[in-house]
Order: structure tokens, then sequence, then C-alpha cells
């Protein structure tokens, strides 16, 4: 069984046994690459046709269903639709900028997989500071995003831009304020050591940080603003095709666009994959004796669930407006990542003095509490209307 | 008449940007200064006629602070298709099909305007049997149109095509209905002056009752879905407010006067046809925001399911058409009338002037849609585009019965 969980490692190292020993951190480094762009590639085709058919689902319609078997290869008819559009550049745009837009958009993203581990020993790189690396990276979108909303020199791609930079750079304040709570518990900025704090077992069961108040309350925190973060429903007002055409996509044809969907995609993945390292246990399985799967397999099945969550968001409901969006990040979502922390906190210091459940209803009902509590003083205080009815 | 054409040629008719004004030269931005002392600019754009939520050739010039709306106008006209004046040039009985493109997904209520006024200006009387079926049609017309709107504006909102989806597939199964009533399904052409043009067919009544007892379980299902949406609520109610003088004084009418708290309900206060016989309510709002707007569709809808269930019920058997109403080759003594329903969207109004001829001298429509989207303004300013976009979703236009 541990064989099939190393397969990866191993065949890696089985190549690089052929690499002379000068060049073997290079080639260590691009069969890193290759396996990355590889399965993250298809896990982009794969998501747009599953989400696709999801939808369809969710709407009443059969989605999808012509090209291949069940569809299946729409992905493939997209990619060959899109390569041979014509690309076109508006006479007014700053062509140098609306061109570097997608690359800046997607070049960074692929670093921020070389830091997640995808199983046991299945991390490309090994930094004491993963997390930081890998929001450092991701932060690079905005700049994408404000790249291609200016560049274009359209009206439209102008808001959008500007709504997604007042978007993005909110919610990048609680996205990293609610993985503080796991970096105090476990005591560390790598990736690779906060999964492996997570996988003991208690009672057969994982012991994953969501299972704690502090990592429920983090993971849902975490979970709305990766939704925020990634331009999704129901958040997706940078690009809110029934107010502003496209947003800042709406210039951009054929190969370019291309890019910016997949780079939204790997986003996605990106942000999702963290979530499953904090807060879902990693590569951990979920009860004690499914330890015999291998360990790939459980991140990939977490991960296509969080997934499928995002897209069954996206297709039930409406879209936030734009000021209701930053209250709803200034004043509830960063002061109960602050409340978070304050509750870890309380959970740590508690650990030698009371009993597991008495610790848990206490740091549930500290931030439940203050949950209410906020939820109160910002309700707008909104009577259920009734209707009069004439003869 | 003059004056009405320096109006056309200078612009300002029919909500196009009046060539004088000062805002006409906004190219770009423009800078001005807030009420707080910052100078910033000012951005025009112009929202259509190519956008994904006009619904149709329609254009909002927006001049916008932010994200703020300072000015709005609409233009339309894209749409023209000379509809008046083809009518003057066409038989009485020739303009019916025209009148199917108007509002066009509404045929049914637009074929019994015309009609109406054309029965009130020679005389006829429609028969029992198609006085019901008339009935029938028109509110089966108004539950899809209803269900349509609601969809298209949570569409506006960013919900994603679910609960269009959803409004779709019961309008497809009245519009089923239409087509083994007509041969068509959304271009009717089925009234005709004094009746209806074919009788029901074998088992229609039994499916329309299916479709109807069915009905309830869809509108149900759809507020269990999405009214309760805390952001539903948050994008929509107050916002687009229009006040209830506003509203009186600017001649809305339909669902979206009674949103604002007027009774006003042509089926009530004209009781033509014969919606005096049926025991339906008229649902009416408070606060006349979007989210009033979206209720009293649904409610109506609701009320509308009652008449649908006391016609079905009741329709006697009978000839559906008058042999002594003349159909083709119809010259009306010469005279004038103005005769109106309360179509889905407000008061269709139908002015027929007539000299005798085979042809009207002179048509003119009173369009719901145009009249309800002249105080578009009034209801954008100081709100977002966002806002603007479900503001226009929630008048309830269509292009073809705009423009005309």
């Amino acid at each position: 069984m541990n064989s099939l969980d190393q397969i990866f490692v191993t065949l890696k190292q089985w190549l690089l046994s052929y690499v002379p020993t000068d060049f073997q951190p290079v080639g260590s480094a691009l069969l890193s690459i290759v396996a990355i762009i590889a399965v993250f590639g298809t896990a982009f085709a794969l998501t747009t046709i599953l989400e696709r058919k999801g939808l369809g689902r969710i709407q009443n319609r059969p989605g999808p269903n012509r090209v291949g078997p069940c569809g299946f290869l729409q992905p493939m008819a997209d990619a060959v639709k899109m390569l041979t559009k014509e690309d076109i550049v508006p006479y007014a745009a700053d062509k140098v900028l609306h061109y570097l837009a997608p690359i800046v958009l997607t070049v960074p993203i692929w670093l921020a997989f070389a830091v997640l581990p995808f199983g046991r020993n299945m991390s490309a790189i090994e930094l004491d500071a993963s997390i930081v690396f890998f929001f450092a990276v991701g932060s690079a979108s905005e700049l994408a995003v404000f790249m291609a909303g200016w560049s274009s020199h359209n009206k439209y791609s102008l808001i959008g831009a500007m709504r997604g930079i007042a978007q993005m750079i909110s919610y990048e304040v609680p996205l990293v304020l609610s993985t503080v709570p796991v970096l105090m518990l476990s005591g560390t900025l790598n990736l690779n050591e906060i999964v492996n704090a997570q996988s003991g077992f208690s009672f057969g069961v994982g012991q994953w940080n969501v299972f704690t108040p502090w990592g429920a309350a983090g993971f849902l925190l975490f979970m709305i603003a990766a939704t925020a973060e990634s331009n999704r429903a129901p958040f997706d007002l940078p690009e809110g095709e029934s107010e502003i055409i496209a947003g800042f996509l709406t210039e951009y044809s054929g190969f370019k666009y291309a890019l910016f969907f997949l780079g939204e995609y790997l986003g996605l993945f990106a942000v999702t994959g963290l979530a499953v390292t904090l807060f879902l246990g990693g590569w951990n399985a979920p009860l004690a004796f499914l330890n015999v799967v291998p360990s790939w397999l459980w991140f990939f099945a977490k991960f296509g669930a969080l997934i499928a969550v995002f897209i069954w968001a996206r297709g039930t409901v409406p879209r936030l407006r734009f000021d209701q969006l930053l209250n709803f990040a200034w004043k509830f979502i960063v002061p109960l990542t602050l409340v978070n922390i304050a509750v870890a906190g309380i959970w740590y210091f508690s650990s030698d003095h009371l009993a597991y459940a008495v610790r848990w209803l206490i740091c549930a009902g500290i931030f439940l509490g203050f949950y209410e509590l906020l939820g109160r003083f910002l309700s707008l205080k909104r009577a259920p209307r009734t209707y009069r009815y004439a003869e | 008449m003059s004056t009405l054409r320096k109006e056309i040629s200078n612009g300002s008719f029919c909500g196009g940007i009046d060539v004088d004004s000062p805002l006409r030269h906004f190219s770009g931005a423009t800078r001005t200064t807030n009420t707080n002392g910052f100078a910033h600019d000012l951005l025009e754009i112009s929202m259509g006629p190519h956008h994904p939520s006009t619904h149709g050739v329609f254009r909002m010039d927006v001049i916008v602070d932010g994200e703020e709306i300072v000015q709005l106008k609409p233009v339309f006209g894209y749409l023209h298709r000379n509809h008046e004046k083809l009518a003057e040039k066409n038989s009485y009985l020739g303009i019916i099909p025209y009148t199917d493109r108007l509002d066009y997904i509404c045929s049914m209520t637009n074929n019994w305007a015309y009609v109406l006024a054309v029965e009130k200006l020679s005389g006829f009387q429609a028969t029992e049997r198609a006085e019901y079926i008339r009935v029938i049609v028109s509110e089966l017309t108004r539950l899809f149109n209803h269900a349509c709107l609601v969809g298209f504006l949570l569409q506006d909102m960013g919900a994603l095509g679910t609960p269009l989806m959803y409004a779709f597939r019961e309008r497809e199964k009245i519009l089923d209905l239409f087509e083994s009533l007509t041969g068509s399904r959304m271009m009717c052409n089925y009234m005709r002056f004094g009746g209806v043009r074919c009788d029901l067919p074998e088992g229609w009544l039994d499916e329309a009752k299916k479709v109807v007892s069915d009905y309830p379980g869809f509108i149900d299902q759809f507020e269990a879905l999405i009214t309760g949406n805390e952001i539903l609520l948050a994008r929509s109610q107050g916002v687009g407010v229009l006040s209830r003088e506003l509203a009186i004084s600017a001649g809305v009418t339909g669902p979206m006067l009674r949103a604002s708290g007027v009774n006003y309900d042509i089926r009530k206060t004209d009781k033509y046809g014969i919606y005096s016989r049926f025991n339906f309510r008229v649902p009416l709002g408070d606060h006349g925001d979007v989210f009033d707007r979206y209720m009293i569709r649904v409610l109506e809808m609701r009320e509308s399911l009652k008449i649908l269930e006391q016609a079905l019920n009741q329709i006697p058997a009978g000839p559906i058409i008058d042999p002594k109403a003349k159909n083709r080759g119809l010259r009306p003594k010469a005279g004038e009338v103005y005769s109106r329903i309360e179509s889905p969207k407000g008061e269709l109004g139908f002015h027929i002037i007539s000299d005798g001829s085979a042809s009207p001298y002179r048509l003119h429509i009173r369009p719901p849609s145009l009249i309800n989207l002249t105080i578009l303004e009034d209801m954008c300013l100081g709100q977002t585009i966002a806002d603007a976009v479900i503001i226009l979703g929630s008048v309830d236009i269509v292009l073809g019965e705009v423009d005309r």
C-alpha cells in the first residue's frame, strides 16, 4: 500500500536517477513543474465541463452533451475555438499592458502550487514560510486585473477593474487573518508541518482543524473570503455580466481571454488547495482505517468536494452590490476573523485546565456570541412585509 | 405639429439627450467638485443598445460619479418598425398579426386590446364562449409574463440563470397550450372581431386545468428558492423607490403603479370583457421599491390563478364568434374610439380614428412599457449602476412595444 501512496515520489526519483548529479536540482524542478501543469491543467478542463453540466442540472437543462462521450470533450472544442479566434486589441488600448495582463495573472498563480502538499512527501518545494510565499504570489492577481481594466481603454473595463481591486484587496485581509489561528495553533508557517500537525486520530476520526471551534469558524470565513478573492458568485462583481458586460475582460478575446479564464480557475484551485491543507487535514484520511487509501487521493477528493460547493453556490445565489460587498468584508468578516484569533488563543491556553468538551463549548460560545452581537448590530431591521389587497 | 417636428429634430423628443445640454459634451471624464470639496471625475457611460441587461435594443445614457448615477437618459427608438403608420395602409383584420409583434411575449393581450377597440368602434359583441376564452388566454399570458419578469429580474441581479430557467420551464407549458390552440407559440394572431379564430381543441381544457393546478407548486418552489434570500432583500428593498404621487402624475400603470400603493386595475375599474363575474383581489404594495414590484407580480400570479380556475370551470358551450360580426372587408362608420385593457405590463390602449374606409385613418397605441419607462431617471438617481439594471428589470419593458 505504501508503494502506491508514494508512487509519484518513487517515479520522480527513478527519473532523476538518469540525470547527472549536477543537473538534478534543475531536473527535479522541471519534473515538478510538468506534473503540476499537467494535473491542474486537466483539472481546469474537467472543472469547466463539470461546472457547466452541474449548473445545467441545477437549471433544469442537460448542459453541454454534444462533443465526445456525454460532452466530456467540450473543453477541447472550447480550446480549439479560443485558439482560432481573432485576437482583437482595441485601437486606443495600451497594447503592451493589454498583452501582459493575462500573463501577469496566470504565471504567478502557478507558483502558488509549488508549496501545496498534494500528498505525503509531495510538495514541489519545501519552504519554511510557505504560506507567506503562497499569499505573496497569490496577490499578484490584483495587478493583472488592474492592468487589464486600465489598458483596455473601455469604461466597463475600468469600472470592472475598480471593483476588482477594491474587492480583492478587501477580501485579502480576512483571507489572511482567517488562517492566523491555524498558524498559531500549529506553531509553524510551513504547510507540510501544518498537515502533519493534523495527522493524528482521536476515536478513529482525524484531528483536523475544522473539527475545533476556531477551525470551523476559520474555515467558513476562509471559504467566504476565497469566493470573493477568486471573483466567483455571489461575489462576481468585477465581471458582473448583467451590469458591466464582462468587466475587465470586456475587450479580451481569443487566447488572451482563455488565459484569463485559466488564471481565474487556477486561483480558485490554489485557494481551495490551501483550504484543504489548512483546515481539512490536507492529505490525511478522515477515518483511521481509511489510511490505506493513497494520500494524494484524499487531497484531490477533498479538493473536488470544495470545488463542487463553489459550483453549487454559483447556481443558487444572486450577486451582492458593491457597497454591500465591502461592508460585508470590513464590518462583518474582518471583525469575526479577529475574534476568531482571540478564540484560538483561549483554546490554546485553556488546554491544561479544562476538559475537551467544556473547552469546545466555551470557545464556540464566545465566537457565536460575537457573531450574534455583530449580526444584531449590523442588521438593517427589515420588518417582514405584508401586502394589502383591494377587492 | 411644427413644435413636435422641432422636438424631434433637436433630439429632445422621446428622451434623446438635448443637444444644448452641457452634459452633451461629456465625451469621457469631466472634473467636478462634490459636496466634500474633493475634485473628482464624472464618467458618461452609454449602456446599450447592445447590453446584456437592457432587454433588447435600448440605451441608457448614464453619467456616473464613481458608481453612483448622477444623470440617466433613457434613449429608445432602435426597434421602431412603423407599426402605427403600417396600420393606416392595412385592413382592420390585417392589423391583428401586427399587434402580436408589439409586446412580443404577450401577443394574446395585444390582440384583445385591439379587437376590443374595433368592436367598440363598430358595435360588435363577442360571444359568451369567446369572452371566456379571451379571459383564459389573457390570464395565462399574465402568468407567464410575470414569471418571465421575475426570472429576468433575478438574472439581472446576478442569479445566473437558475430562476430564469425555472420560470421558462413554466412558460413552455403555457406556450405549448397556445401552440395547440392557435398553431403558434408566440405570435398567436388568435382574436377576431366578435370572437376568436378557432375553438378549443379536444382535451385542451383538461390540459389547461392541469397546467393551472400545477402552477401554485411552481410559485411556492420559486418563492422558497429566492423570496427570503438575504441578498435579494438587500439588493431590492429600498432600491428604485417610486412615490405614489410621481407614479400617478407620470401616468404609470400596471403592477408598477400598484406596487406604489395605488389601487388601479383596469380589470376592476372598467370591467371590460366579463371580468366582473370573477372573484379576485388586487394586491397592493406600500413601498414602491424593486422588492414590492417583484412581490406584486408574484401575488398577481396567484390571483390570476383564481380567475383561471373560475373561468375554466364556468366556460359555456356555444359559438366562438358572432356570425354577424364582419371581419373581412370591415368598414366601420366614421368615428373615433379609445379602448384599453389591463395588459400584464399595464394599461394597453388603442386609439382608432375611422373615416369609413377599409383601413383606419389613424391608429395610436398607448404602450404601458413606454409610459412606465419615462420615469426611469427619477428612480435611478443616487443609486448605483447595479441598481439601475435591476430597476430597469423591475419596470418590465419589451422593446417591441416601447418603440413600436
